[in-house]
């Protein structure tokens, strides 16, 4: 008997260290933050340019713009999905990176919980930037993210496909319907475009919606109806193929590459895929406009660099210096160049659309372009899901276009 | 699913804690013939602590990763939790207010019919599949081992993998299935599977219900090899073959099985997210939202997390229901 209980003894307390393992260990987690006194010799950055060409072209400028700070750079990069869940993890654990990358959009979301730092705290310059960009990157007037290049949507069409129908690339809505449906004929659509239950269905539409005077605020208005109405036509008519309303961006790229669309409307991150089809031959106009006189208003798109709070004075300084330089006048043109996107200043635009022809159009795009979270801030992921949720109740058909932005807004 | 196999291993626990009372008294009555009092007094103090220090990785264990999750979640449904939260760590109490606005939007009816018929289609033909299939490779035939094995791919595949896969097959200008019935000239325009109101619905289950074939069938087929084969052969020899057999010996032996694959089923079909999300991301017009869909959205995409978890809740409790039904019908069967 006393033997059984002595071999039971060190079970006993392998079980005993087992339960107090997980204990010991969080209880090391907390002791590594240095002292703000120390000179800054490494900073942390964070972004979601986690895949090839573009994973490097920012690892590049940011590991020039450290060395011109005097400090290494330390980054991680994650998918672009996870990106939001991360920044919100770490900024309840309290180890946010020293200088953080977001899309446009989550920023206003970001700088109300408090865990950015206003960059007029760093004095780095806001001037010549395009205005949309700005406002992107504001929350309660003042400045906490900067974009070096942006981004927007445009029209894109098969030269090819275009010339042999007898068909001029179409600058008004009227001439956007007969063109597209001139344009399809057996498995060929005259268009593509997403309308996808997820913002990226919403961000396709704005366009139309906002060059016709729809506004956010109230979808419920006549001028959204009308941007809908030619939405719900284009697919009801066959010249848009219905399976918009489950494709993405992507989707639309490869129908527009395969033949199967001859236009379409997408963003010039896809130029690098087009280009790689020497056979493809492509031209880039606005999203047309319902009368002529009316000026095409573009969603803005890009990723802004931030700030975090991060408590250390010293740190934030450096990455400051980091955020500065990444938006210098040099880094936008290069990185605008090489990642075919836009410089975000203004100033810049007449020598960048010189320089780069294939990208005049949305150079000249993203002066009048709009924020999606300039009126509405946070308030606007709940508006973008009205807005899409009216866009595939109309083009399902199971309302008309009004009625189903009015149920949308009533929600 | 994770609240069956939590309960599961309770009973288990239970049973073997009752073991553990049963043997310790046994031997403490011979105990009480060969010792005096106060040893044995301390035997049973020193045995009392080991059956703690037994149950404590496990008490521990479920307390964080079972325990603080759904206090976590309950907690949070009654809170305005917002981003902000995350960094001050402020979540106002609203009371009720989360669950009035889910339970009163109109798309909570949407979601909640999609979620029974989506759940009902699924259970339905994953069983009647699967037990068709695991009675026909009750038959010996040469092969059979391999394509039972091969029968278990769409378990092994992750589901994103599978939904891309079917998002393609599915889709209507270019997919494989309309190009297949186009050839036989069952259909000559394109069936809008993934993107008609009426059909997207029926599409999803359809994909479910090929994901859902391989368990059925690998926990019918164990439960069909359980049932002795005198049965059968007595059963033969007053006339009971083919249906009859079926209907009189395999049905009955096999109820347990049933309940349990049945049970299982509903909790796990339930909780289906990444099946709908990457085929059809709950449209079109939210003809395939589902509540799983719906707090997910809310949660991480509109940022509302007091919401998301309301309405997580009422899921839960959902499949409470059937929990306690399944823990009410394996209590009855143990008792018998």
């Amino acid at each position: 008997m006393k033997s059984a209980i002595r071999t039971r003894r060190p079970l006993a307390l392998a079980v005993a260290a087992l339960v107090g393992l997980p204990l010991a260990i969080t209880g090391c987690g907390t002791t590594s933050s240095a002292s703000s006194t120390d000179a800054v010799k490494e900073i942390s950055v964070m972004d979601y340019y986690n895949n090839e060409p573009d994973k490097s072209f920012i690892g590049d400028a940011l590991t020039a713009c450290g060395i011109k700070a005097g400090v290494t750079i330390k980054r991680e990069t994650v998918p672009g999905k996870s990106l939001v869940s991360k920044v919100l993890q770490q900024s309840s654990s309290k180890t946010l990176p020293d200088v953080l990358m977001l899309d446009n959009p989550d920023l206003q979301q970001i700088a109300a919980t408090g865990a950015l730092a206003p960059l007029s705290d760093f004095n780095i310059s806001t001037t010549d930037f395009a205005p949309g960009v700005l406002s992107a990157g504001t929350y309660k007037d003042k400045v906490y993210g900067l974009a070096p290049t942006v981004n927007t949507i445009a029209l894109f069409y098969n030269k090819d496909i275009l010339a042999k129908a007898g068909v001029t690339p179409p600058t008004t809505w009227d001439e956007l319907k007969t063109a597209a449906t001139k344009l399809t004929s057996g498995e060929q659509y005259g268009l593509a475009f997403n309308a996808n239950p997820t913002y990226e269905g919403t961000w396709q539409f704005l366009p139309v919606m906002w060059s016709n005077g729809g506004d956010e605020k109230n979808i419920d208005t006549p001028e959204t109806a009308q941007a809908l109405q030619l939405w719900t036509d284009l697919v009801k008519d066959g010249s848009v193929s219905s399976s918009a309303l489950n494709w993405t961006q992507a989707d639309v790229k490869d129908q527009f590459m395969a033949g199967k669309a001859a236009m379409m409307v997408n963003g010039p991150w896809q130029i690098p895929a087009l280009d790689k089809n020497a056979a493809l031959h492509y031209g880039v106009v606005k999203i047309p406009v319902r009368d002529a006189s009316q000026t095409a208003v573009a969603p803005l798109g890009g990723e802004v660099w931030t700030v975090p709070q991060t408590g250390n004075k010293a740190r934030q300084a450096k990455a400051a210096e980091v955020v500065a330089c990444m938006n210098s006048d040099e880094n936008q043109l290069a990185l605008a160049k090489v990642r075919n996107t836009i410089p975000s200043k203004t100033s810049l635009a007449a020598k960048f659309a010189a320089d780069n022809p294939k990208l005049s159009t949305f150079t000249d795009l993203i002066k009048t372009a709009r924020a999606r979270t300039g009126e509405l801030g946070e308030g606007w992921p709940a508006q973008a899901t009205k807005i899409y949720t009216a866009i595939q109740t109309a083009l399902t058909g199971k309302a008309s276009p009004a009625d189903a932005l009015k149920q949308a807004q009533g929600q | 699913m994770s609240l069956t196999t939590d309960s599961s291993q309770a009973n288990q626990q239970a049973r073997s804690r009752a073991n553990q009372r049963a043997k310790p008294g046994s031997d403490s009555v011979r105990a009480r013939e060969e010792s005096p009092s106060p040893r044995r007094r301390s035997r049973k103090r020193r045995e009392r602590l080991f059956q703690w220090l037994f149950l404590v990785p496990a008490v521990i264990y479920m307390a964080l990763f079972f325990g603080y999750p759904v206090v976590k979640n309950i907690v949070m449904s009654f809170q305005d939790y917002t981003t902000a939260t995350f960094f001050t760590g402020e979540a106002p109490w609203v009371g009720l207010a989360n669950y009035a606005k889910v339970l009163s939007s109109s798309l909570f009816s949407t979601s909640l019919v999609n979620t029974a018929l989506f759940t009902l289609g699924s259970i339905l033909g994953q069983f009647v599949i699967g037990l068709a299939l695991a009675i026909f490779f009750q038959r010996k035939f040469p092969l059979n081992g391999i394509l039972r094995s091969l029968l278990l791919l769409p378990w092994l595949l992750p589901l994103i993998v599978s939904s891309a896969v079917w998002r393609w097959i599915l889709d209507k200008d270019s997919g494989a299935l309309n190009r297949f019935l186009g050839e036989l000239h069952i259909v000559n325009t394109g069936v809008p599977w993934l993107t008609s109101t009426s059909l997207a619905l029926i599409a999803v289950v359809g994909v479910n219900i090929w994901i859902g074939i391989p368990f059925n069938l690998t926990i019918l087929y164990g439960g069909l090899q359980e049932i002795p084969d005198e049965l059968y052969e007595a059963g033969s020899l007053d006339g009971a073959t083919g249906w009859k057999a079926f209907r009189h010996i395999t049905w009955p032996m096999l109820r347990p099985v049933v309940s349990v694959v049945l049970v299982l089923g509903v909790v796990y079909t339930l909780k289906v997210l990444d099946i709908i999300l990457g085929l059809t991301n709950g449209g079109p017009a939210n003809s395939t939202q589902t509540i799983a869909t719906q707090s997910y959205d809310l949660s991480f995409h509109e940022f509302k997390f007091g919401e998301g978890a309301a309405l997580g809740n009422v899921l839960v409790v959902i499949s409470l229901v059937f929990a306690v039904l399944y823990l009410r019908a394996s209590r009855r069967s143990v008792d018998e």
